[in-house]
Order: structure tokens, then sequence, then C-alpha cells
């Protein structure tokens, strides 16, 4: 007799029936019972009107009964309560049986049970199981305690448990250690600030030791809690490593990805010039490499990581592109990862193996990898110059196919590649146009035709060719239009003669026919542009082009060394942080890779914690341009004064990117009649439909379109900004989704010519529609309150978000808090009002007029007590003096006079807050070292309780 | 950690639902089969994110085994318990299918509650599973059988329980190798690696401590500079025999901090069969086997195949069961073979030719040619043109691994070794393998150690490139 009977019972009144039988006096049938009802739940019947029959069988000495009828009440005792508090004694008995399997299975199952009245009686008996002699039931009672957490937090803490659980990693049972890690972790993450693992290097000792004697799954709930420990130096660090190395020989993939990750992690503390800093190195490659060896699944969990590895540590890797080589028989998310692989690994030295693997490639049967193999020929020809020449030739043996999505993908690259190598492969321009009939793809014809317009002048019928693609202009993506738009005004400019009447018929489709607020504008300024001054439009639109840079998508630094920290977890699949797919707090906690370190001199400020991330929250490096793009939409304002996005205006692509942000912002200032025309939100004035267009080739199809020339005006907004906007941090999230029924609040706070304003994003994550937004700030420090009522246009769909900017003024009434900067705020739409409390940056209150007098001044600086001077340090700033100074006077704080002293800088600075509070301060600057500065600030003010606030701002300013 | 586990049919129907955090619903089992079970195209990731919750999933046959979560688990090792609960079933009730998990369910569920406590996986070895997860509802058990039951599922040692005794100790052990070999069009070797599998099967008493030793270059290099009255010295030392291993990886009953300092691989094995250690190399490989294939299309409508195999080991030697699987287009109507050694059939439902040969010497030639009927067809897909594969066992490994083996027996149980091997209680038998490994194995007395070498080659570009083929 099988079991699989019961799954086949659909009889009418089973549920009596089945009553009648769990009733039974003989065992059999009881059994038979139970088993019918486990197999109904798993199908998915509701089978929870048995339930008193049901826990009636629970008083038996037959183990597997009793398992099966455990596996029910989990099921239904949330739905019943009442009748789950009948199971009650029998669980407290089962867990002072002799048989310590019994007492682990009562105790595992209670903790399963959510609720109320049984977690009161769960206590006892867990107290008491913790303390077992047995290892089996303590290792249970270990998990219980992180169960027992996720339903009353409170409770586990008053009762104590998290200090049984605790010395738990002490235990003589390394599997016990091992489940008391895990329980420790979880729990952990749900308090970031508590300092409930208090990993020391006598408890780390403690785990190395466990780790080697502990299962495999062990050893990695081990590993992972080892990756979040802040060795204290560089000794310490190697000392585990070398601990820790061992692991990388394991037959579990997921034992050597967690060692990978605490090797990744601690390596970043050692020094380059050390001996075991190579030595490690040397070690990682192989077992990466093993992994591929793995069932297909592991395969891709390894490849996503790989490719993190090879971004941050290429020199691992780089003698290993063999081994990413597609074999015949891999599933195709597996080729599709190697593929990306072989491209960051494409270097001089291997390129023509690769070639001529993609070539192969390219003639595959999946069209999802073929393409992508296409692609990947125009990145190596972008990223290994010498290659280019053979790239192109690939391409057009390819072309010469006349598969159609090919011919499409390689007509696309071919475009990346003109902006890499202008000028240089024009040759391959006829066979190009031979295809355009065949080009049904937005993204490829909008190639075509800008290699069309940039290259109109050799293109004999550059003409006809354009006005082909004009006759279905309505009919064309938004993409295609605004690329034939630029290319006919290119044509325009460099064939007058012949190309009137094409021009001005395009910018009348452009500008009367088109409802697309994008391809209106564009058409205006190349009108307003040609009608008023012929010669500076061609200086703009033909103007030179900057050169498409190497590596496209890489992933931003920051994420990147974050993603590192998250090795064999499901974020390094994803390849995005923890918070944008775990809801509530788990996973908020933002980690970091620890700073190196020849010589640790203790954290950088007092103000942040020693677990923070120095490295990772500073943007050091150029954003990428999807992130740069987003940011300056959501801000809508001119970039920023400080570092980064000045830096990429020298990156092509993003001076074209500003534009849409730029541009706004100068209409904005000149007629408010115009903006509100574009739609009043900025994300249609921008370049909304670029970012549509898929991230690895984003930054060219953003570039092209726009083509040349417009860099000169994103020049100007630079300078506005400059002037006048100080720095705006990046939005985080105020109100989580979680706590306010789905809706979602981020934002920051700006000043911006001498008006402060709160730039919000909501998000709508419920499934209605949200209305009536009203917003409305407590009573604080300095009085901020909305200048004007939150504007939400249209009711918000599910799944949408809208950006607000809301002006603030500083007339509100005045109360003041704790900490000085908070600020609570009330938000209310249809469904209700929500409450949320977030910190403002003090210097979105430094006045425009703030610079003194320097009689003044001095004068003032004398006439303060001394008592009121508050001494701060700011470390390991790059900037000299002078660029101290203009970068603090972009937000406001103005320098009175600087002199040298014994080779140090001194600034001497003043600042006014809205509510006329003078802060002066007086900064040294001392070099630390050849690339960075200490500073020391000084400030001094009638109100001393401003400083710290005051220093905050500095520090953020100069920081960022 | 892992919020719940699904087992499904091929229809979608949930045969097994276990849910371990209450995070997850009932919807989730739902979203899966909506949006991956149902979905029309091919798979394209073994995870999915559907609403924020995760779905890991792994196939055997037509069942779906799906873990899901809210949270940002660690994903490798979601992967890796879904392969061992099936290596745990397969070890209860062979073969995973509907029939059988429908059977076993109570079983399944039963083994579910012990291997995963709040979505952490817990100790999940057949061997101490077996101890008390049975059949058979509870047998009485004694203090010291439940206290002996727990203390070897938490234990060091978790992989194998007490008091197994074996009138007979025997220890087998198979060294799989498969070849990967990527060849241009021209027949140049692109790149090759051996991976290889060493597979044991352990019948021995009491708690053996085992000791496996191979020719492995850095092993040699030490035991070179270490103790001269080390016995492989002389045999081995030479540098000429020994491999260069590039990695390795163990059965978790290996000790790990031993082998990364003394190269040492030391373990006390689990009963029966597991694989010890998986290997490997990329240098020096051996080619047992050269394949040269020629294709001619004749017309559309026909193929003609030639595939010539060359045995590349010395004359003495013999592999044995060769077979050799080639590949047809999906559209072939009939398909006529001569060969002149061995059999050769053409199988249609997996579409390919497969040419059997008992046996062949080295330094042989042997070819088989083919004639291949095609049907006209329209269909614009390509055929993907697989990779022509050979299976056979040779009496050498393609790495050049060899392998001496030493088993100790220390302490624990003296009685189970004294009664029936003469070698006793801390007894060595050492096998050290010289090229002529077949007769070393046949001379032993008792048979206690069996071996072979599996080997596997696959030739990715078994057609020549640049044929067309629609």
């Amino acid at each position: 007799m099988t079991d699989s009977k019961y799954f086949t019972t659909t009889k009418k009144g089973e549920i009596f029936e089945l009553k009648a039988e769990l009733n039974s006096d003989k065992k059999e049938k009881k059994k038979e019972a139970v088993k019918k009802v486990i197999a109904s739940m798993t199908v998915g019947k509701d089978v929870s009107a048995l339930f008193p029959d049901v826990v009636n069988c629970m008083q038996t000495d037959n183990l597997e009964l009793k398992k099966l009828v455990y596996l029910y009440l989990m099921n239904y005792a949330k739905s019943q309560p009442d009748m789950a508090i009948m199971a009650v004694n029998t669980f407290v008995k089962d867990c002072e049986d002799p048989n310590p399997l019994i007492r682990a299975l009562a105790v595992r199952t209670m903790g399963c049970i959510r609720v109320d009245k049984i977690t009161e009686y769960l206590c006892e008996p867990l107290r008491k199981c913790l303390k077992d002699e047995d290892p089996y039931v303590r290792k249970t009672a270990a998990v219980c305690v992180a169960k027992l957490h996720d339903i009353n937090a409170q409770l586990v803490e008053d009762q104590g448990f998290l200090d049984t659980l605790k010395d738990l990693i002490s235990d003589s049972n390394p599997m016990v250690v091992a489940n008391a890690v895990a329980a420790l972790s979880e729990i952990a993450e749900s308090h970031p600030s508590s300092n409930l693992l208090d990993l020391n290097p006598q408890s780390i000792n403690k785990l190395l030791t466990a780790l080697n004697e502990c299962t495999e799954w062990g050893q990695i709930f081990i590993l992972d809690c080892l990756a979040n420990y802040m060795p204290k130096d560089d000794r310490e660090a190697q000392s585990i490593c070398e601990r820790v190395t061992p692991r990388l020989s394991h037959a579990n993939s997921a034992v050597v990805l967690s060692a990978v990750k605490v090797l990744m992690k601690f390596m970043e503390m050692l020094s380059k010039d050390l001996d075991y800093y190579g030595t490690l190195l040397k070690k990682l490659a192989p077992p990466l490499v093993t992994l591929l060896s793995a069932e297909p699944e592991l395969q891709y969990v390894a490849l996503r990581n790989i490719n993190l590895i090879v971004q941050k540590r290429p020199e691992i890797l780089k003698h290993e592109m063999k081994v990413f080589f597609v074999k015949y028989n891999d599933p195709i998310y597996v080729k599709l990862e190697k593929l990306d692989i072989m491209i960051r690994l494409a270097s001089q030295a291997n390129i023509a193996q690769v070639l001529a693997e993609l070539k192969e490639y390219a003639t595959e049967v999946d069209v999802d990898f073929v393409r992508k193999a296409v692609r990947a020929i125009g990145r190596c020809a972008i990223k290994v110059e010498q290659s280019a020449e053979r790239c192109v030739s690939t391409l057009l043996d390819l072309i010469q196919t006349k598969v159609n999505y090919v011919v499409q993908e390689a007509i696309v690259v071919i475009k990346d590649i003109f902006r890499k190598y202008p000028n240089k492969y024009e040759s391959v321009i006829a066979t190009l146009c031979e295809n355009l009939d065949s080009l049904d793809e937005p993204e490829a014809r909008a190639a075509m035709i800008w290699i069309v317009g940039e290259y109109a002048e050799r293109i004999d019928n550059a003409d006809e060719l354009l006005e082909s693609f004009l006759e279905g202009f309505h009919d064309e993506s938004t993409q295609v239009q605004l690329q034939l738009l630029t290319a006919i005004v290119k044509l325009f400019l460099k064939k007058p003669t012949e190309t009137q009447e094409l021009v001005q018929q395009v910018l009348s489709l452009a500008t009367q026919d088109s409802d697309n607020p994008d391809l209106r504008d564009r058409g205006y300024i190349y009108w307003r542009l040609l009608s008023t001054d012929p010669v500076a439009a061609k200086e703009v639109v033909l103007a030179e082009k900057p050169l498409i840079s190497e590596e496209t998508d890489l992933i931003e630094p920051t994420l990147l060394d974050e993603l590192i920290c998250y090795i064999g977890t499901l974020a390094s699949v994803y390849h995005k942080p923890p918070s944008a797919f775990v809801e509530g707090s788990r996973g908020v906690l933002h980690k970091g890779l620890p700073p190196r370190t020849g010589s640790i001199e203790g954290p950088e400020s007092p103000d942040t914690a020693p677990s923070g991330e120095p490295a990772a929250d500073q943007p050091s490096v150029i954003p990428t341009q999807g992130d740069l793009l987003g940011d300056l939409l959501n801000l809508d304002l001119g970039p920023p004064v400080t570092g980064p996005p000045m830096a990429t205006s020298t990156v092509p692509m993003g001076a074209v990117d500003l534009l849409g942000g730029g541009l706004d912002s100068l209409m904005g200032d000149e007629s408010e009649g115009l903006r509100s025309d574009v739609g009043g939100s900025p994300a249609i004035g921008g370049s909304g439909s670029f970012t549509a267009a898929p991230s690895s080739t984003a930054p060219t199809n953003v570039g092209a379109p726009l083509g040349s020339g417009l860099g000169d005006l994103f020049d100007l907004t630079a300078g506005v900004g400059t002037l006048s906007g100080s720095y705006v941090a990046p939005k985080t999230v105020w109100l989580p989704a979680m706590k306010a029924k789905g809706l979602e609040i981020s934002g920051t706070f700006s000043r911006q010519v001498g008006s402060i304003s709160m730039d919000l994003v909501l998000t709508n994550k419920a499934l209605q529609v949200m209305s009536d937004f009203a917003i409305q700030f407590n009573r604080n420090s300095f009085g901020l309150a909305p200048a004007a009522p939150l504007q939400v246009h249209a009711p918000l769909a599910p799944n949408q978000s809208v950006e607000i900017s809301l002006p603030l003024n500083t007339v509100g009434s005045v109360m003041k808090m704790d900490p000085l900067n908070n600020l609570q705020v009330a938000v209310k739409n249809n469904i209700d009002v929500f409450y949320f409390s977030t910190l403002y940056p003090l210097h979105i209150l430094f006045v425009e007029d703030g610079k003194m007098e320097r009689q003044m001044f001095l004068a003032t600086w004398k006439d303060i007590p001394n008592e009121n001077e508050t001494q701060f340090q700011i470390k390991d700033c790059s900037l000299n003096a002078d660029a101290v100074s203009s970068k603090l006077q972009g937000s406001n704080i103005f320098t009175i006079a600087k002199r040298n002293v014994e080779g140090q800088d001194m600034l001497y600075q003043s600042l006014k807050l809205t509510n006329g509070i003078w802060v002066l301060a007086e900064l040294r600057i001392q070099p630390s070292n050849p690339s960075f500065m200490d500073l020391e600030l000084s400030l001094k003010c009638r109100a001393p309780e401003v400083s710290q606030y005051i220093y905050q701002a500095y520090e953020t300013i100069l920081k960022n | 950690m892992i919020g719940g586990l699904f087992i499904y049919n091929h229809k979608g129907e949930v045969l097994i639902s276990r849910v371990y955090r209450d995070d997850i619903g009932r919807n989730a089992v739902d979203a899966f089969r909506v949006n991956v079970i149902h979905a029309r195209q091919q798979v394209r990731s073994p995870v999915t994110n559907i609403a924020r919750t995760s779905f890991f999933h792994v196939k055997r046959s037509n069942i779906w085994l799906a873990a899901v979560t809210k949270q940002n688990v660690n994903a490798a090792m979601v992967f890796e318990f879904l392969y061992k609960m099936c290596d745990v079933m397969t070890a209860y009730f062979g073969k995973i299918s509907e029939e059988n998990i429908k059977n076993n369910f109570v079983l399944i569920y039963e083994l579910l509650d012990e291997i995963l406590d709040f979505g952490y996986p817990q100790n999940s070895e057949t061997g101490a599973l077996k101890t008390f997860i049975t059949q058979q509802g509870i047998k009485s058990q004694t203090k010291e059988e439940q206290s002996q039951i727990t203390s070897q599922v938490t234990g060091q040692i978790g992989w194998r329980r007490e008091g197994i005794k074996y009138r007979r100790n025997e220890l087998f052990l198979d060294v799989l190798e498969s070849v990967n070999l990527l060849m241009s069009p021209q027949g140049q070797v692109l790149s090759a690696h051996v991976s290889g599998r060493v597979v044991m099967k352990s019948y021995l008493s009491g708690m053996p401590e085992c000791k496996f030793g191979m020719n492995d270059k850095i092993v040699i290099e030490k035991q070179g500079k270490g103790t001269a009255d080390e016995t492989g010295k002389s045999e081995l030392g030479s540098g000429k025999q020994s491999i260069a291993i590039d990695d390795c990886t163990f059965h978790q009953c290996v000790r790990l901090s031993k082998f990364d300092s003394e190269r040492s691989i030391s373990f006390i094995p689990p009963d029966g069969e597991f694989e010890l250690m998986r290997y490997r190399t990329t240098k020096d490989i051996i080619l047992p086997f050269r394949v040269i294939p020629l294709v001619r299309e004749v017309g559309r409508t026909k193929l003609e195949v030639k595939v010539v195999i060359k045995s590349n080991f010395k004359p003495s030697l013999l592999a044995q069961k060769i077979e050799v699987r080639i590949p047809t287009p999906l559209n072939t109507s009939g398909v006529q073979v001569i060969c002149m050694k061995g059999k050769a059939k053409y199988k249609a439902s997996e579409n390919a030719i497969v040419w059997k040969i008992k046996r062949m010497a080295g330094m042989k030639e042997s070819q088989i040619s083919a004639e291949i009927e095609l049907l006209p067809t329209n269909d614009k897909k390509k055929w993907a043109r697989p990779p022509i594969s050979m299976n056979f066992e040779v009496p050498f490994a393609p790495s050049g691994l060899k392998v001496q083996s030493r088993v100790d027996v220390r302490g624990t149980h003296p009685m189970p070794w004294r009664e029936e091997d003469e070698k006793g209680t801390g007894a060595a038998d050492t096998v050290s393998s010289p090229s002529g490994w077949s007769e070393s194995c046949t001379e032993k007395p008792g048979g206690d150690i069996g071996r072979c070498h599996l080997g596997r080659q696959d030739d990715r570009r078994g057609w020549p490139g640049g044929h067309e083929h629609t």
C-alpha cells in the first residue's frame, strides 16, 4: 500500500469522514486519517475545521504521528489561536521527555507556532532546553530563540535569552556554536545599533576553532558572521585570512564563496607590498575556477559573483580567460554570464582568442545570446584599441550573413565604434547603408540615422536616406524621431543649399505636429539657433565630440564595495543592495569594505562610528551615467559645486545628459511660462526616454541623439550652479513603505539662490491609487515651514513615483528641538496620516549675505567670549586651501581672509543663519600626508549649541 | 534564510509544501507556478524575483524543487541545500519522481522538519539521518541509543555512525575523469582540462582513519624535502610522474586545515559510496583518443559523415566500453551506418548515432561512416550542432593522476579488524600504482581495492566550423 492514494481523495463529505476516522479508536486508522489531512493541506485545501480532532491525536507515543500532528499545528494554529491552547500541555510535557529527540521536537515546533498564548508558555521550556545536557536539544533551542525573537522581540530581551544565546557561542559542541551564531546574526540584523554580536579577538578565535569542526552548513553560518567583523589591524586581518583559506578546498560551493567573501573583505586591509597579499591573490583564483565545474545553478551564482570580483580585483583572474569560454551544453543563463566576464577580462594579450570565440557565438541559436555576443565584439573594439580593426571586419562579416537581428545589433555597435574612433572606419558606411531597409528595431534605426547625420558630407545621398525615414515620422519611436531631427539639422549645416526644405519639414513636424515635449523642445532650440545665429548653430551642433569611454557598464564603486560584502548572497546575484529587494528593516544596514590600513590611528573623526564605512560613503569616483542622470533629474538644478559631477563634464556622455537637467533650470530661471509648458515635471523635461535604453549601451545612446556642441550650454549651467547651488545630499528614505501603508517618501534638502526646498519623491507601493496629499511640519528650531502646499497634480497610481520640490521658508513657529536640526513631518493622503522625522543639514540655512566686513569680523571675534569657542577636526580632506574656500563659498560660507602661518594655511570665515545668528570660523589647514589635509576648525558663535551642527555641515560639504 | 520549500510536478501541482517563515504565504506557491513553471519561454535564470520574493529552483527529471525567501539569503547555500535535499531523498527512496514523492510524502515532511530548522540547514548527512528517521515509526530506543544518535547528529563526525561492522573490510576507489577539449575547426586544441572525481566505496568497520595519497607535484616536492625514508620518494620522487593539480575540493570528512598545512588528505570516511574529492588539471593532459570528423553536404537532403577515432596510448594497454555519440540534425529521416569495428546504431529518440566498441588497444585506428538523409524543411531555426562526445574506460588517467592509498585503523574499535583481517589494528594497506595499474590490482589479496579510470572526452567542435545546416 502506498501513500500516494491520499492525494486522490476528492469525495464529497470528505471532512465528515475524516472527522470520524480521526476520532476512531484504532491507532492505524487515526494515523491514516492524519496522513489524509496533511495531503489535503499540501494541495491547498482548507482542513482547518478538523483542528480539535487532529489536536486530539497529539497525545501519542508514535513519533511519526506526533510529527504529522505538529505539522498540522504549525499550519493552522494561527487561524485558531484559542484551540491551539489545547496543545500547550502536550508541548510542555514533551519538553520534559527523557528522549532528547522528543524534547527537541517539542521546542522546535513550539517556536513555529505564532500564537501569543503559546509563546508565553514557551519561555520556561526554552530556558531549560538552552541549558539541556544534550547538544541536539541545545542546538535546536538556539534556533528557537531566533524564532521567538521574530514573534516577540521584547519578550526575548526581557527574558534574558540573548545572554544565554551568547553563552552558547562558547559551547563545547560545534553545531550548537554554529546555530547560536546563525541565530545571533539574524537577531543582530534587525537591531543594527545593538552590539549583540560582540565580536572581539577572543570570540573570533572561538569561531575559527569551531569552523574546523562543524558541518558544512555551520561553516557557512560562521564564515558569514566572520565577514561582518572588523579586524583591528592588518595583522589580525592576515591571521584570520590564514585560518579561513583552507575552506577554499571544501566541496560545498557555498562554503567556498563565503570564505572568498571573508578574504576579499579583509584583503582590503592588507598592504599590497605584503608577500602574503600576493599569495592570497594567487590562492583565490583556482577555487573560483573550480566553482565553474559545479551544477549549473551554482555556476550561475558563482559567475554573478565572479563578475563582481573581476571588477574589484581584475588581477585575480586575468590569466583565466579560457575557463569562461562557453560550453555547448551550458544553460543559457550560464552562457550569458560567461560572456559578460569574458569581455571584462579581454585585454590585448588575449583578444585574438576572445574574438574568435565571440564570432563563433554570433552564429549560435539563442537570439539573446547572439545579440550579446555581437555587442561584446563592439565592446572589445572600444576596450582594446589594437583589436578595433579586426572587430570591425568581424562585424562586417556578420552583417553579410543578413540575419536580421545580427545586422541590427552590429549596426548599433558600429555606431559606438565610430564614437570611439571617429573618421577611421568610414569605408564601412556603404555596407551599412545597404541594410537600411531591413532595420526594424528603433535602436538600430536610431544608430543608423546617427551615422548618416554624422558623416553626411561623405554620403552622397544622405538627404535621400534621411528623407525616406521622414515619411513615417509619426510612427517612429521617440528615440528615432529625436535622432532624425538632429541628423537632419547636422545635414543642413553641412549642405545648407540642398536641404533647406528638408530641415523645415522636420522642424515643423517636431514642433507643430508632435505632442512629445522632448521632441518639441529640441525642435525649438534648433529652430532658434538656426534662425538667430547659424554660425553659432554650427559651432554647437557640429562641435567636436568627446570620445566615449572604455568601460561603460561597470558597477558604481560604492555599490561594488557594498556588494563585495555580500558575496554569495542574493544581493550579489541581483547586483543590487539588499534594501532594493528586502522589505522592512532587514538589510537596510549598509555594509562597506574596511579602509586599507598600513597603520590605523583610530576612527577618522569623533563622529564616525568605527563600524562605519568611511571609504564607501564618499563617491570619490565618477558615478555611472545612469546614476548621474537620475540624480540630476531628481534634483532639477544645476550641477552641484562639488567634485564628482564637475568631473563628469569631461566625461563625454555626461555632458549631454546634463542638458536635460541644466536646460530646465536655465529656462526655469528665465520664463516661468515655458517651464510649465514643459509639463511641470522635471522627469518629462529631462531625458526620460533615454533611460529606457539598456544599461549596457545607455551612455552612447544617450550621447548620440543630442549630437554635439551643447556641452557649451552645460558649461554655462555649471557656472550658474557654482554661484547659486549649495551641496545637496543624495536622497534617503525618510518614510519606508512598510510604515505608511505603501507610501514611500524619500528626499533631501537643497538651497538654491536663496530659497530652501525639500525635494521629495513619493512612491506608491500600495495597490490602490493615492491622492489628496498634504504636508505639515511640527514646530522646529529654525521655524522651517512649507512655503506652498504640497502639490501632487494627479493621483498617484500603484508603482508610480512623483518628484516634488517643496519650497520652504523659515517663518514658521519656533521650538528648540533635540537634536537641533530635527524636523518632524506629517504627510496626509486619502488613506491616512503618517509621521516621520528627519534631520536637515544646517547649511541649507546659511544665507547669501553671510559675508562679514573684515573689521567687523575682528571685532566680533574678540567680542565673543572664549568659552564659546569650540574646536573640531576634519581629517583626510583632499582639497587645498583655495579649493576648500571655493567649495564652502558654494554653500554660503564666506572666506574673509587667508593667511599663511608657518606653512599652514589659515582661513577666516563667516556665515549667517536664517535666524540671524552669526558664526565665525577659523580653519587651519595642515597637510597630513602628500595628498591629504587635516583641517582644524574653530567656531565662535554667540549661540554655541549650533557649533556642532555647523561642524557637521562643514564636514558634509568638504567630503562630498 | 529559506522561508519555504515547495515541490511541484511538471504540471505545477504542489506535492510538498513546507513553510518555515511567517513572511511566506500560500500565494508564493502560486506565484512560482504561474511565473516560472507555466511561463512560455525557457528558464532564463535559476533565481527569480517575483514581487520582492525570491525563488530558487532546481529540476530533477520533471520535478521542480523551489526554495522561497524574502531575505538576502546566501544563494550558494540555498542551491547546495537543494542538491543535498535531492541526494537525501534519493538515498531514502530512489529516483525523484512524482510517484515516489507522493508515496513518501510523510517521510519527506519528516526529513524537511529535521534538515531545515527555521530555514537554517541542519545536519543533512544520510548516514546520520537514517539512524533516527526511519519509516517504521518510533523504535523503542534505550537511553544510550538515544544519546548516541544525538551525539552523532551534532557531533564532529556527523557523516558516520559508530559501531559499523563488516565481515570483510573493503574499500573501492574509482577515478572518474572527464576531459574537456576545445578544438578549433582546423583541429588545433584551444584548451583542454581534466576535471576528475575520486569516488570511494568504503565498507570498513569502526572508525577507520584513512589517508589518501596521490602523485601531486606539491606533495612530492614536500616529501623530497622532508624525511628521506618516505616510501613514496623512491618511486615517485623523480618529478616526471608527478602531476600539477590546479585545484581540488574535498568531501567534508577531509580535514582541510591539515591539507592546507601538510597537503595530506586524511579523513574518516562515511559508510558506503561517496565522492572523496574533485580535482582539476590543465597541464600535460594525455588525450587518450583523437576524434576526426568529416562532414560533407550532398545537396539539401543528404549529409555524409565520417568519423575516425585514433587511440593515443601504449599499444599494450586496452581501452574498454568505448561509446561514441555523433549527433544528427533534427530533421533526420534515416541513417545508414557502416563501421569496421564495434556496433553502431542510429537512435532517433536521442538524435544521435551511437557507436559502441568493446575494446580497443593503444595506437589503433577505427572509423565509421554514415549517410544521413534529411527531410526538407522550411524551418529557419538553425541546428545547434552539438559536439561529438565519447565515453570509455582506460587503465590510466588522462591527467596522469595516480593513487596511493593508506588505511589506518586507529583505536576506536579494535574488535572488528582483529577478527577478519590479518593486518589487524593499525595495519597499513598501501597501494602504490605504477603504470601497470590493473596488474597490481589483481595481485592484491582479498581484492580490497578495485579501481578503474572512466574517461569522458567532449569534443565541443565536433562539427567543423562554418558548416551550414538548415
